[in-house]
Protein backbone atom coordinates (compact mmCIF):
# COMPACT_ATOMS: atom_id res chain seq x y z
CA UNK A 1 0.00 0.00 0.00
CA UNK A 2 2.77 2.35 0.98
CA UNK A 3 4.53 1.67 -2.34
CA UNK A 4 1.38 2.49 -4.29
CA UNK A 5 1.07 5.79 -2.45
CA UNK A 6 4.68 6.67 -3.25
CA UNK A 7 4.18 5.75 -6.89
CA UNK A 8 0.95 7.71 -7.39
CA UNK A 9 2.27 10.64 -5.41
CA UNK A 10 5.34 10.84 -7.65
CA UNK A 11 3.28 10.54 -10.83
CA UNK A 12 0.35 12.84 -10.08
CA UNK A 13 0.35 14.73 -6.80
CA UNK A 14 4.00 15.70 -6.76
CA UNK A 15 4.63 15.44 -10.49
CA UNK A 16 8.25 16.44 -10.97
CA UNK A 17 7.62 18.75 -13.90
CA UNK A 18 4.17 20.19 -13.32
CA UNK A 19 4.11 20.49 -9.55
CA UNK A 20 7.75 20.60 -8.42
CA UNK A 21 8.89 22.45 -11.59
CA UNK A 22 12.02 20.34 -12.05
CA UNK A 23 13.30 19.38 -15.48
CA UNK A 24 11.53 22.17 -17.36
CA UNK A 25 14.25 22.31 -20.00
CA UNK A 26 13.46 19.03 -21.79
CA UNK A 27 9.78 19.59 -20.95
CA UNK A 28 9.76 22.58 -23.30
CA UNK A 29 12.51 21.40 -25.61
CA UNK A 30 11.43 17.88 -26.55
CA UNK A 31 7.65 18.26 -26.49
CA UNK A 32 6.95 19.08 -30.11
CA UNK A 33 6.09 15.52 -31.15
CA UNK A 34 4.42 12.80 -29.10
CA UNK A 35 6.78 10.13 -30.40
CA UNK A 36 9.93 12.03 -29.48
CA UNK A 37 8.42 13.07 -26.15
CA UNK A 38 7.64 9.44 -25.35
CA UNK A 39 11.19 8.38 -26.23
CA UNK A 40 12.64 11.16 -24.10
CA UNK A 41 10.30 10.27 -21.25
CA UNK A 42 11.23 6.60 -21.34
CA UNK A 43 14.95 7.37 -21.53
CA UNK A 44 14.60 9.67 -18.53
CA UNK A 45 12.51 7.08 -16.69
CA UNK A 46 15.21 4.48 -17.21
CA UNK A 47 17.88 6.83 -15.92
CA UNK A 48 15.69 7.76 -12.94
CA UNK A 49 15.02 4.15 -11.93
CA UNK A 50 18.63 3.04 -12.24
CA UNK A 51 19.91 6.24 -10.66
CA UNK A 52 17.54 5.97 -7.69
CA UNK A 53 18.71 2.41 -7.04
CA UNK A 54 22.39 3.24 -7.46
CA UNK A 55 22.25 6.44 -5.44
CA UNK A 56 20.47 4.64 -2.59
CA UNK A 57 23.27 2.07 -2.45
CA UNK A 58 25.93 4.77 -2.61
CA UNK A 59 24.25 6.91 0.01
CA UNK A 60 23.78 4.13 2.62
CA UNK A 61 26.79 1.89 1.90
CA UNK A 62 29.47 4.40 0.96
CA UNK A 63 28.67 7.97 1.89
CA UNK A 64 27.07 7.45 5.33
CA UNK A 65 29.42 4.75 6.71
CA UNK A 66 32.52 6.70 5.67
CA UNK A 67 31.09 10.02 6.89
CA UNK A 68 31.04 11.62 3.47
CA UNK A 69 27.46 12.93 3.05
CA UNK A 70 28.91 16.22 1.78
CA UNK A 71 29.97 14.38 -1.37
CA UNK A 72 26.35 13.54 -2.13
CA UNK A 73 25.94 15.86 -5.15
CA UNK A 74 29.23 14.84 -6.71
CA UNK A 75 28.62 11.13 -6.26
CA UNK A 76 25.05 11.30 -7.51
CA UNK A 77 25.96 13.31 -10.60
CA UNK A 78 28.67 10.74 -11.32
CA UNK A 79 26.07 7.97 -11.29
CA UNK A 80 23.58 9.94 -13.38
CA UNK A 81 26.17 10.95 -15.96
CA UNK A 82 27.29 7.34 -16.38
CA UNK A 83 23.72 6.15 -16.79
CA UNK A 84 23.01 8.82 -19.39
CA UNK A 85 26.11 7.81 -21.32
CA UNK A 86 24.87 4.24 -21.28
CA UNK A 87 21.42 5.23 -22.52
CA UNK A 88 22.97 7.36 -25.21
CA UNK A 89 25.09 4.49 -26.52
CA UNK A 90 22.14 2.13 -26.36
CA UNK A 91 19.85 4.51 -28.28
CA UNK A 92 22.51 5.31 -30.87
CA UNK A 93 22.77 1.61 -31.56
CA UNK A 94 19.11 0.65 -31.47
CA UNK A 95 17.22 3.69 -32.70
CA UNK A 96 19.29 6.21 -34.68
CA UNK A 97 16.22 8.22 -35.67
CA UNK A 98 15.14 8.71 -32.06
CA UNK A 99 18.77 9.46 -31.19
CA UNK A 100 18.84 12.21 -33.81
CA UNK A 101 15.44 13.71 -32.95
CA UNK A 102 16.37 14.00 -29.26
CA UNK A 103 19.62 15.69 -30.21
CA UNK A 104 21.29 17.69 -27.48
CA UNK A 105 18.53 16.94 -24.96
CA UNK A 106 19.70 13.34 -24.62
CA UNK A 107 23.13 14.13 -23.11
CA UNK A 108 21.40 16.95 -21.24
CA UNK A 109 19.47 14.39 -19.19
CA UNK A 110 22.68 14.41 -17.15
CA UNK A 111 21.96 17.91 -15.98
CA UNK A 112 18.23 17.34 -15.69
CA UNK A 113 17.56 18.61 -12.19
CA UNK A 114 14.56 16.29 -11.90
CA UNK A 115 16.91 13.32 -11.63
CA UNK A 116 19.31 14.78 -9.11
CA UNK A 117 16.28 16.16 -7.26
CA UNK A 118 14.71 12.72 -7.21
CA UNK A 119 17.86 11.11 -5.82
CA UNK A 120 18.23 13.71 -3.10
CA UNK A 121 14.54 13.64 -2.19
CA UNK A 122 14.65 9.84 -1.90
CA UNK A 123 17.47 10.19 0.62
CA UNK A 124 15.75 12.99 2.53
CA UNK A 125 12.50 11.02 2.65
CA UNK A 126 14.36 8.16 4.32
CA UNK A 127 13.03 5.65 1.80
CA UNK A 128 14.05 2.00 1.79
CA UNK A 129 15.71 0.52 -1.29
CA UNK A 130 12.44 -0.71 -2.80
CA UNK A 131 10.67 2.54 -2.00
CA UNK A 132 13.50 4.46 -3.63
CA UNK A 133 13.21 2.49 -6.85
CA UNK A 134 9.42 2.87 -6.89
CA UNK A 135 9.84 6.60 -6.26
CA UNK A 136 12.23 6.73 -9.23
CA UNK A 137 9.80 4.82 -11.42
CA UNK A 138 6.94 7.12 -10.40
CA UNK A 139 9.05 10.20 -11.03
CA UNK A 140 9.99 8.95 -14.47
CA UNK A 141 6.43 8.01 -15.39
CA UNK A 142 5.18 11.37 -14.18
CA UNK A 143 7.84 13.09 -16.28
CA UNK A 144 6.81 11.03 -19.32
CA UNK A 145 3.14 11.80 -18.68
CA UNK A 146 3.80 15.54 -18.54
CA UNK A 147 5.92 15.47 -21.69
CA UNK A 148 3.44 13.40 -23.69
CA UNK A 149 0.49 15.54 -22.56
CA UNK A 150 2.20 18.75 -23.61
CA UNK A 151 3.44 17.22 -26.86
CA UNK A 152 -0.08 16.06 -27.72
CA UNK A 153 -1.49 19.52 -27.15
CA UNK A 154 1.33 21.16 -29.08
CA UNK A 155 0.74 18.84 -32.04
CA UNK A 156 -2.88 19.97 -32.13
CA UNK A 157 -1.85 23.61 -31.66
CA UNK A 158 0.00 23.53 -34.95
CA UNK A 159 -3.32 23.58 -36.79
CA UNK A 160 -5.04 26.18 -34.66
CA UNK A 161 -5.25 29.89 -35.18
CA UNK A 162 -2.87 31.25 -32.57
CA UNK A 163 -2.43 35.05 -32.37
CA UNK A 164 0.86 36.00 -33.95
CA UNK A 165 2.68 37.30 -30.84
CA UNK A 166 1.93 34.03 -29.02
CA UNK A 167 2.94 31.64 -31.77
CA UNK A 168 5.62 29.08 -30.98
CA UNK A 169 7.15 29.21 -27.53
CA UNK A 170 4.63 31.72 -26.15
CA UNK A 171 1.56 29.54 -26.48
CA UNK A 172 3.57 26.50 -25.35
CA UNK A 173 4.43 28.22 -22.08
CA UNK A 174 0.81 29.21 -21.54
CA UNK A 175 -0.32 25.63 -22.17
CA UNK A 176 2.36 24.36 -19.79
CA UNK A 177 1.12 26.77 -17.14
CA UNK A 178 -2.48 25.61 -17.57
CA UNK A 179 -1.37 21.98 -17.34
CA UNK A 180 0.45 22.77 -14.14
CA UNK A 181 -2.68 24.46 -12.75
CA UNK A 182 -4.70 21.38 -13.63
CA UNK A 183 -2.24 19.14 -11.80
CA UNK A 184 -2.44 21.31 -8.71
CA UNK A 185 -5.95 19.87 -8.44
CA UNK A 186 -4.36 16.66 -7.16
CA UNK A 187 -2.88 18.49 -4.17
CA UNK A 188 -3.88 17.01 -0.84
CA UNK A 189 -4.84 13.67 -2.37
CA UNK A 190 -2.00 11.85 -0.62
CA UNK B 1 43.30 13.95 6.58
CA UNK B 2 41.53 10.64 6.80
CA UNK B 3 38.36 12.19 5.34
CA UNK B 4 40.32 13.39 2.36
CA UNK B 5 41.86 9.99 1.79
CA UNK B 6 38.55 8.19 2.17
CA UNK B 7 36.85 10.65 -0.18
CA UNK B 8 39.55 10.23 -2.77
CA UNK B 9 39.53 6.44 -2.57
CA UNK B 10 35.74 6.02 -2.58
CA UNK B 11 35.13 8.53 -5.37
CA UNK B 12 38.09 7.22 -7.34
CA UNK B 13 36.87 3.64 -7.06
CA UNK B 14 33.36 4.58 -8.09
CA UNK B 15 34.63 6.59 -11.03
CA UNK B 16 36.87 3.74 -12.13
CA UNK B 17 34.02 1.23 -11.86
CA UNK B 18 31.65 3.37 -13.92
CA UNK B 19 34.38 4.02 -16.47
CA UNK B 20 34.95 0.30 -16.78
CA UNK B 21 31.23 -0.32 -17.21
CA UNK B 22 30.96 2.35 -19.87
CA UNK B 23 34.00 1.02 -21.68
CA UNK B 24 32.41 -2.41 -21.86
CA UNK B 25 29.10 -0.88 -22.97
CA UNK B 26 30.76 1.21 -25.66
CA UNK B 27 32.27 -1.96 -27.09
CA UNK B 28 28.96 -3.74 -26.95
CA UNK B 29 26.90 -0.91 -28.40
CA UNK B 30 29.54 0.31 -30.85
CA UNK B 31 27.91 1.72 -33.97
CA UNK B 32 29.71 0.84 -37.16
CA UNK B 33 30.38 4.10 -38.90
CA UNK B 34 32.47 4.88 -41.90
CA UNK B 35 35.51 6.63 -40.41
CA UNK B 36 35.58 8.89 -43.46
CA UNK B 37 32.21 10.34 -42.44
CA UNK B 38 33.75 11.78 -39.28
CA UNK B 39 36.73 13.09 -41.20
CA UNK B 40 34.50 14.76 -43.79
CA UNK B 41 32.30 16.25 -41.09
CA UNK B 42 35.43 17.72 -39.52
CA UNK B 43 36.23 19.81 -42.59
CA UNK B 44 32.67 20.95 -43.31
CA UNK B 45 31.60 24.39 -42.09
CA UNK B 46 29.31 22.77 -39.51
CA UNK B 47 26.48 25.30 -39.60
CA UNK B 48 23.89 22.70 -40.69
CA UNK B 49 22.32 25.18 -43.10
CA UNK B 50 20.95 22.52 -45.45
CA UNK B 51 21.95 24.40 -48.61
CA UNK B 52 23.46 21.16 -49.97
CA UNK B 53 20.05 19.52 -49.94
CA UNK B 54 20.82 17.25 -46.98
CA UNK B 55 19.44 17.53 -43.46
CA UNK B 56 22.70 18.85 -42.08
CA UNK B 57 26.48 18.60 -42.30
CA UNK B 58 26.45 15.08 -40.83
CA UNK B 59 23.93 13.82 -43.40
CA UNK B 60 25.89 15.48 -46.18
CA UNK B 61 29.10 13.81 -44.96
CA UNK B 62 27.32 10.44 -44.97
CA UNK B 63 25.98 11.19 -48.44
CA UNK B 64 29.42 12.03 -49.79
CA UNK B 65 31.01 8.95 -48.23
CA UNK B 66 28.37 6.69 -49.76
CA UNK B 67 28.64 8.40 -53.13
CA UNK B 68 25.19 9.98 -53.06
CA UNK B 69 26.50 13.53 -52.97
CA UNK B 70 29.27 15.19 -54.99
CA UNK B 71 32.47 16.16 -53.19
CA UNK B 72 31.85 19.78 -54.11
CA UNK B 73 28.24 19.73 -52.90
CA UNK B 74 28.77 22.13 -50.01
CA UNK B 75 28.00 25.62 -51.35
CA UNK B 76 29.09 27.36 -48.16
CA UNK B 77 32.51 25.72 -48.02
CA UNK B 78 33.18 26.34 -51.69
CA UNK B 79 36.39 25.29 -53.39
CA UNK B 80 38.41 24.97 -50.18
CA UNK B 81 36.10 22.39 -48.59
CA UNK B 82 35.60 20.59 -51.92
CA UNK B 83 39.35 20.08 -52.13
CA UNK B 84 39.63 18.75 -48.56
CA UNK B 85 36.68 16.40 -49.03
CA UNK B 86 38.16 15.08 -52.27
CA UNK B 87 41.47 14.49 -50.47
CA UNK B 88 39.77 12.46 -47.73
CA UNK B 89 37.98 10.30 -50.26
CA UNK B 90 41.08 10.03 -52.44
CA UNK B 91 39.27 11.19 -55.55
CA UNK B 92 40.00 13.98 -57.98
CA UNK B 93 39.00 17.45 -56.84
CA UNK B 94 36.13 18.71 -58.95
CA UNK B 95 36.60 22.29 -57.89
CA UNK B 96 33.89 24.56 -56.62
CA UNK B 97 30.44 23.85 -57.99
CA UNK B 98 30.07 27.57 -58.43
CA UNK B 99 28.05 29.76 -56.17
CA UNK B 100 24.66 30.83 -57.40
CA UNK B 101 22.99 34.12 -56.72
CA UNK B 102 19.50 35.44 -57.30
CA UNK B 103 18.89 37.69 -60.32
CA UNK B 104 15.81 39.88 -60.72
CA UNK B 105 14.56 39.76 -64.28
CA UNK B 106 12.67 43.04 -64.47
CA UNK B 107 13.92 46.59 -64.87
CA UNK B 108 10.57 48.36 -64.87
CA UNK B 109 10.39 50.34 -61.67
CA UNK B 110 8.27 53.40 -60.90
CA UNK B 111 10.08 55.48 -63.51
CA UNK B 112 10.08 53.04 -66.40
CA UNK B 113 6.81 51.16 -66.09
CA UNK B 114 3.26 52.44 -66.04
CA UNK B 115 0.64 51.44 -63.52
CA UNK B 116 -2.93 50.79 -64.52
CA UNK B 117 -4.59 51.56 -61.21
CA UNK B 118 -4.13 52.26 -57.55
CA UNK B 119 -3.65 49.33 -55.24
CA UNK B 120 -4.29 50.17 -51.59
CA UNK B 121 -4.24 46.69 -50.05
CA UNK B 122 -1.61 44.97 -47.93
CA UNK B 123 1.92 45.65 -49.14
CA UNK B 124 2.60 42.12 -50.36
CA UNK B 125 3.19 41.17 -53.98
CA UNK B 126 1.34 37.88 -53.62
CA UNK B 127 -1.81 39.61 -52.40
CA UNK B 128 -1.48 42.45 -54.91
CA UNK B 129 -1.10 39.93 -57.71
CA UNK B 130 -4.22 38.11 -56.60
CA UNK B 131 -6.27 41.32 -56.77
CA UNK B 132 -7.17 41.72 -60.45
CA UNK B 133 -3.68 40.62 -61.46
CA UNK B 134 -1.94 43.51 -59.76
CA UNK B 135 -1.77 47.23 -60.42
CA UNK B 136 1.14 47.11 -62.85
CA UNK B 137 0.55 47.85 -66.52
CA UNK B 138 2.78 44.92 -67.46
CA UNK B 139 1.37 41.62 -66.34
CA UNK B 140 4.85 40.08 -66.23
CA UNK B 141 6.75 42.81 -64.37
CA UNK B 142 7.80 43.33 -60.80
CA UNK B 143 4.99 44.59 -58.56
CA UNK B 144 7.45 46.25 -56.23
CA UNK B 145 5.88 45.48 -52.85
CA UNK B 146 9.06 43.85 -51.62
CA UNK B 147 7.83 40.36 -50.76
CA UNK B 148 11.14 38.94 -51.93
CA UNK B 149 13.00 41.32 -49.62
CA UNK B 150 10.81 40.43 -46.65
CA UNK B 151 11.13 36.66 -47.08
CA UNK B 152 14.91 36.76 -47.54
CA UNK B 153 16.41 35.28 -44.36
CA UNK B 154 19.81 36.83 -45.07
CA UNK B 155 18.75 40.43 -45.76
CA UNK B 156 20.29 40.00 -49.20
CA UNK B 157 17.48 41.80 -51.04
CA UNK B 158 16.66 45.46 -50.57
CA UNK B 159 14.08 47.56 -52.40
CA UNK B 160 15.54 50.60 -54.13
CA UNK B 161 13.84 54.00 -54.48
CA UNK B 162 12.62 53.03 -57.90
CA UNK B 163 10.56 50.21 -56.39
CA UNK B 164 12.73 47.38 -57.64
CA UNK B 165 14.48 44.69 -55.60
CA UNK B 166 18.27 44.76 -55.57
CA UNK B 167 20.17 41.58 -54.74
CA UNK B 168 23.24 42.07 -52.57
CA UNK B 169 25.22 39.26 -54.10
CA UNK B 170 27.77 38.85 -51.33
CA UNK B 171 24.97 38.13 -48.88
CA UNK B 172 22.90 35.89 -51.17
CA UNK B 173 23.15 32.17 -50.44
CA UNK B 174 20.85 30.98 -53.24
CA UNK B 175 18.42 29.53 -50.73
CA UNK B 176 15.58 30.09 -53.19
CA UNK B 177 13.07 31.62 -50.77
CA UNK B 178 12.60 34.71 -52.97
CA UNK B 179 12.22 32.55 -56.07
CA UNK B 180 9.39 30.68 -54.42
CA UNK B 181 7.76 33.81 -52.98
CA UNK B 182 7.68 35.93 -56.15
CA UNK B 183 4.19 35.56 -57.66
CA UNK B 184 5.50 36.53 -61.08
CA UNK B 185 8.54 34.24 -61.22
CA UNK B 186 10.83 37.16 -61.92
CA UNK B 187 13.68 35.92 -59.73
CA UNK B 188 15.97 33.16 -60.89
CA UNK B 189 19.12 31.59 -59.45
CA UNK B 190 22.10 31.99 -61.75
CA UNK B 191 25.78 31.11 -61.42
CA UNK B 192 27.60 33.97 -59.77
CA UNK B 193 30.07 34.31 -62.66
CA UNK B 194 27.31 35.14 -65.15
CA UNK B 195 27.25 38.91 -65.60
CA UNK B 196 24.84 39.50 -68.50
CA UNK B 197 21.13 39.28 -67.89
CA UNK B 198 18.04 39.94 -69.99
CA UNK B 199 15.98 41.69 -67.38
CA UNK B 200 12.52 41.15 -68.82
CA UNK B 201 9.96 38.37 -68.67
CA UNK B 202 7.26 39.87 -70.89
CA UNK B 203 5.96 37.70 -73.69
CA UNK B 204 3.76 40.51 -75.02
CA UNK B 205 4.22 41.86 -78.55
CA UNK B 206 6.73 44.66 -78.92
CA UNK B 207 4.10 47.37 -79.23
CA UNK B 208 2.23 46.22 -76.15
CA UNK B 209 5.48 46.18 -74.18
CA UNK B 210 6.37 49.71 -75.31
CA UNK B 211 2.97 51.01 -74.24
CA UNK B 212 3.54 50.09 -70.59
CA UNK B 213 7.31 49.95 -70.10
CA UNK B 214 10.32 51.82 -71.46
CA UNK B 215 12.83 49.06 -70.75
CA UNK B 216 10.98 45.89 -71.75
CA UNK B 217 12.10 43.40 -74.38
CA UNK B 218 10.41 44.05 -77.72
CA UNK B 219 11.85 40.95 -79.37
CA UNK B 220 13.75 42.89 -82.04
CA UNK B 221 16.25 40.01 -82.34
CA UNK B 222 19.30 42.29 -82.49
CA UNK B 223 20.85 40.55 -79.49
CA UNK B 224 20.23 37.18 -81.07
CA UNK B 225 22.18 38.25 -84.16
CA UNK B 226 24.96 39.92 -82.19
CA UNK B 227 25.64 36.98 -79.89
CA UNK B 228 28.82 35.14 -80.99
CA UNK B 229 28.07 31.97 -79.06
CA UNK B 230 24.40 31.54 -79.92
CA UNK B 231 23.41 31.95 -76.30
CA UNK B 232 20.40 34.17 -77.00
CA UNK B 233 17.26 33.01 -78.73
CA UNK B 234 13.99 34.88 -79.17
CA UNK B 235 10.92 32.84 -78.46
CA UNK B 236 7.35 33.96 -77.74
CA UNK B 237 8.31 37.62 -78.19
CA UNK B 238 11.02 37.46 -75.58
CA UNK B 239 14.79 37.16 -75.82
CA UNK B 240 16.04 34.32 -73.63
CA UNK B 241 19.61 33.71 -72.58
CA UNK B 242 21.23 30.31 -72.21
CA UNK B 243 23.66 30.81 -69.32
CA UNK B 244 25.51 27.63 -70.26
CA UNK B 245 26.63 29.35 -73.46
CA UNK B 246 26.91 32.99 -72.43
CA UNK B 247 30.50 34.19 -71.98
CA UNK B 248 29.77 37.72 -70.67
CA UNK B 249 31.07 39.33 -73.91
CA UNK B 250 28.48 42.13 -73.59
CA UNK B 251 27.89 42.43 -77.37
CA UNK B 252 24.15 42.07 -76.84
CA UNK B 253 24.21 44.85 -74.24
CA UNK B 254 25.60 47.27 -76.83
CA UNK B 255 22.95 46.56 -79.44
CA UNK B 256 19.85 46.36 -77.22
CA UNK B 257 17.66 49.37 -78.19
CA UNK B 258 15.51 49.18 -75.06
CA UNK B 259 18.40 48.81 -72.63
CA UNK B 260 16.77 45.64 -71.36
CA UNK B 261 19.96 43.61 -71.31
CA UNK B 262 22.19 44.56 -68.46
CA UNK B 263 25.84 43.83 -67.80
CA UNK B 264 26.99 43.68 -64.19
CA UNK B 265 30.27 45.30 -63.27
CA UNK B 266 33.07 43.19 -61.91
CA UNK B 267 32.13 40.06 -63.81
CA UNK B 268 34.79 39.52 -66.49
CA UNK B 269 34.47 37.75 -69.80
CA UNK B 270 34.62 33.99 -69.37
CA UNK B 271 37.40 32.70 -71.59
CA UNK B 272 36.71 29.02 -71.75
CA UNK B 273 33.34 27.47 -71.26
CA UNK B 274 33.24 23.76 -70.67
CA UNK B 275 30.27 22.06 -72.24
CA UNK B 276 28.05 21.03 -69.40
Amino acid sequence: MNLLVILLSAILVNNFVLVRFLGICPFMGVSKQVETALGMGLATTFVMVVASAATWLIQWFILEPFGLPFLQNVAFILVIASMVQLVEMFLHKTSPSLYRSMGIFLPLITTNCAILGLAIMAVQGGYTFIESVVFGLGGGLGFTLALVLLAGIREELRFSDVPKPLQGAGIAFIVAGLLSLAFSGFAGLV
Amino acid sequence: MSTTVVSLISMGTMGALFALGLAVASKKFAVETDPRVDEIEEVLPGVNCGACGFAGCRSFAEGVASGKAPTNGCPVGGARVAKLVAEILGVEDQGSAGRKVAQVLCKGGHEEAKRRGDYMGPQDCRIANAVQGGDKGCSYGCLGYGTCASVCPFDAIVMNENGLPVVLEDKCTACGKCVAACPRDIIVLVDEVQGVHIRCRSEELGRAVRSVCSVGCIACRRCEKACPTGAITVEDNLARIDYDKCINCRKCVEVCPMNTIEAQEGKPVIKKKSAS
